[in-house]
């Protein structure tokens, strides 16, 4: 997969800026995610990552500089609005609920009524029609396997979980994915399916913005990198352009690089 | 960059075929299920369960020990009177206990709610159907409190509703002098209060208007929680705070609106507890939110929020109706029901806590 860095980016900031008191945690940050690409985000603890993550989701107000959605400047106060404009967010805790079923929880927040006087004056919820797009959802992604979609989500294992978190944001996201450490809490062989998984929802022509630690994963699905440093973009980088040990050079600041992102 | 860029394709390669040759199951147990283990998940994924079990069981016994006497259609249509305010109550202590809360005051709520009926309509003169109105307002506004102290000054449910209890009890002396208001009074001036006191006569079986009323409330907020998204969103809230507000639930939101309709509900008790004893007592009702407490956790409804179904509280209501009344039809003394009630809590409890730590 080979980003075209000639589109306008689906989602971008220009001089972005957040302090906390004395601390600038986002010093005029840029940033471009284009269409059908995984970026990847990767920084020390402390260099802003988090920041702007926040930022781009809609739980944090820059006090500086602007976000572009789609070429179009957009102001979110609140992570719902983001929502809404088609941002979701996939978080590394498993945020699901454990003791509602998987139907329940993809569609949290979102339910579906029925149509007609039942829905309206009675709110009643559409059930099948909400269990039938789970499980489309569910078998487009693959992870129809195992799943009974009225299964409790508690009796799945961690992957699992983390697979129904993955759908969510598939399911609703139009725009743009932002994946936070989804592999953090998993084994090997878990962390594996999710990140098949999240080459599936890319294939599928969502773009993905993936924050993760983990060097081999960040290189094995990322199309481009970015490397946060210092509250900013240090630079960006491809999986075939340099390797792990030139990637944690620049993000500790061991290696200077000058590079322009549009020619990464 | 050749070299950089094979040393990258290899290590992602080895990690590919490191994991690729792992085993699926990381720690894989022979899967035969015993018996004890289908019946734990089975209980697990019903939680209505274990509760009918018991009160099927309770019944059982007691018609072989009492006989006929107990298993009358009268007999058990005043068991079902003498559970109708806990009941009504129970709804209330049941929607707050699926959020991970407990609320002491609804007892208070209730009893503040018909002191206030009572004096609208007799001392006031209101129309009946006025004073009944106004009492649920009351009912409304006391759980808003409750619901704002908890989410607006974040005081823990149990210390908030303890206060609340206290506070809303003096008022209820206060507002009431401390005096009860008379049955005849009442009848004389708005009958209506008394009216959930009517019985319709079913096979031999007594049937108040209140029992009705409690069912038809265990009906509508039964459909509440479990057809509709605001339901959803309760357990959710109860389940993992956290997880709905990362869903997009205004958790807030929902616990205000649990609360106040915990308020409304124990307002309409108030109607039913009128319609019981006929008379206002201010000293009425002083044990009632422990003893919804007690029937929401023997109908299987867990203290830590999220699980739980609605129609256990009426059968954990029930179940003890029935032991109080079996228990003294067979002449034990009344000390062996309290007895008796307090072992059931215990086991139900003991029985959530085994079901929830080996399916969970």
């Amino acid at each position: 997969m080979t980003t075209n860095t000639n589109q306008t980016p689906i989602l971008q900031t220009k001089n972005l800026v957040k302090r906390y008191g004395s601390v600038t945690a986002i010093d005029h940050a840029d940033f471009e995610l284009y269409p059908g690409e995984i970026l990847a985000i990767i920084g020390d603890n402390g260099a802003g990552k988090s920041s702007l993550i926040k930022a781009l989701s809609g739980a944090l107000m820059p006090d500086e500089g602007e976000i572009l959605l789609d070429g179009q400047p957009v102001n979110f106060s609140s992570p719902m609005e983001a929502r809404a404009l088609g941002i979701e967010t996939v978080y590394q805790n498993l945020a699901v609920s454990p003791a509602l079923n998987i139907a329940d929880n993809l569609f949290l927040g979102r339910e579906i009524r029925k149509p007609g006087i039942l829905g309206s004056v009675f709110r009643m919820l559409d059930k099948k029609a909400m269990e039938q797009k789970a499980k489309d959802k569910m078998t487009e992604l693959g992870l129809m396997t195992i799943q009974n979609i009225s299964q409790a989500v508690e009796s799945l294992s961690g992957g699992q979980r983390q697979g129904v978190a993955v759908a969510r944001s598939a399911l609703f996201g139009t725009k743009v994915v932002i994946m936070d450490e989804p592999t953090a809490a998993l084994g090997v062989k878990e962390s594996r399916r999710v990140l098949n998984l999240i080459k599936e929802v890319r294939d599928r022509g969502l773009p993905i913005i993936l924050i993760s630690h983990n060097m081999p994963h960040v290189f094995e699905v990322a199309d481009r990198i970015h490397i946060h440093r210092l509250g900013k973009r240090a630079a960006v980088i491809t999986p075939q352009s340099h390797s792990m040990s030139e990637a944690v050079a620049i993000m500790t600041g061991a290696l200077e690089v000058n590079n322009d992102p549009q020619a990464a | 960059m050749s070299s950089t860029e094979q040393k990258n394709s290899t290590a992602v390669l080895d990690h590919d075929k490191v994991a690729d040759q792992a085993q699926v199951y990381v720690a894989s147990f022979e899967h035969k299920e015993t018996p004890v283990q289908r019946f734990k998940k089975f209980l697990h994924h019903y939680p209505v369960a274990a509760p009918s079990i018991v009160l099927l069981l309770a019944i059982f016994c007691f018609s072989l020990i009492v006989g006929s006497r107990f298993l009358s259609a009268f007999n058990l249509s005043l068991v079902l009177q003498q559970v109708t305010i806990i009941g009504m109550v129970g709804i209330a202590q049941t929607l707050i206990i699926l959020t991970a809360g407990i609320d002491l005051s609804v007892g208070a709520i209730m009893v503040l709610a018909s002191v206030v009926m009572g004096r609208m309509a007799i001392d006031y003169g209101l129309d009946p159907w006025l004073a009944l109105c106004v009492g649920i307002a009351v009912g409304a506004v006391a759980g808003f409190i409750n619901g704002s102290l908890i989410t607006r000054l974040k005081l823990p449910p149990f210390i908030a509703t303890l206060g609340t209890w206290n506070v809303f009890f003096a008022l209820n002396l206060w507002y009431s002098n401390s005096e009860t208001i008379r049955a005849q009074d009442i009848s004389n001036t708005a009958p209506l209060l008394q009216w959930l006191g009517n019985t319709i006569n079913v096979f031999g079986a007594q049937l108040t208007y209140g029992s009705l009323l409690m069912l038809a409330m265990f009906v509508v907020i039964w459909y509440a929680l479990n057809w509709t998204a605001w339901g959803r969103h309760v357990y959710a809230t109860g389940d993992d705070p956290a997880a709905a507000k990362l869903a997009g639930i205004r958790t807030d939101r929902i616990l205000l609106s649990v609360y106040i309709l915990a308020g409304i509900v124990c307002a309409l008790g108030a109607w039913v507890l009128i319609g019981r004893i006929g008379s206002i007592s201010p000293q009425a009702g002083y044990t009632t939110n422990l003893d919804s407490i007690t029937a929401v956790v023997i109908g299987g409804c867990s203290l830590f929020g999220g699980r739980g179904s609605i129609f256990g509280t009426l059968i954990g209501a029930l179940v003890v109706g029935i032991f109080r009344n079996g228990l003294a039809l067979a002449g034990v003394d009344v000390l062996w029901q309290e007895f008796t009630v307090g072992i059931l809590i215990i086991v139900a409890v003991g029985v959530d806590q085994w079901i929830r730590k080996g399916t969970a």
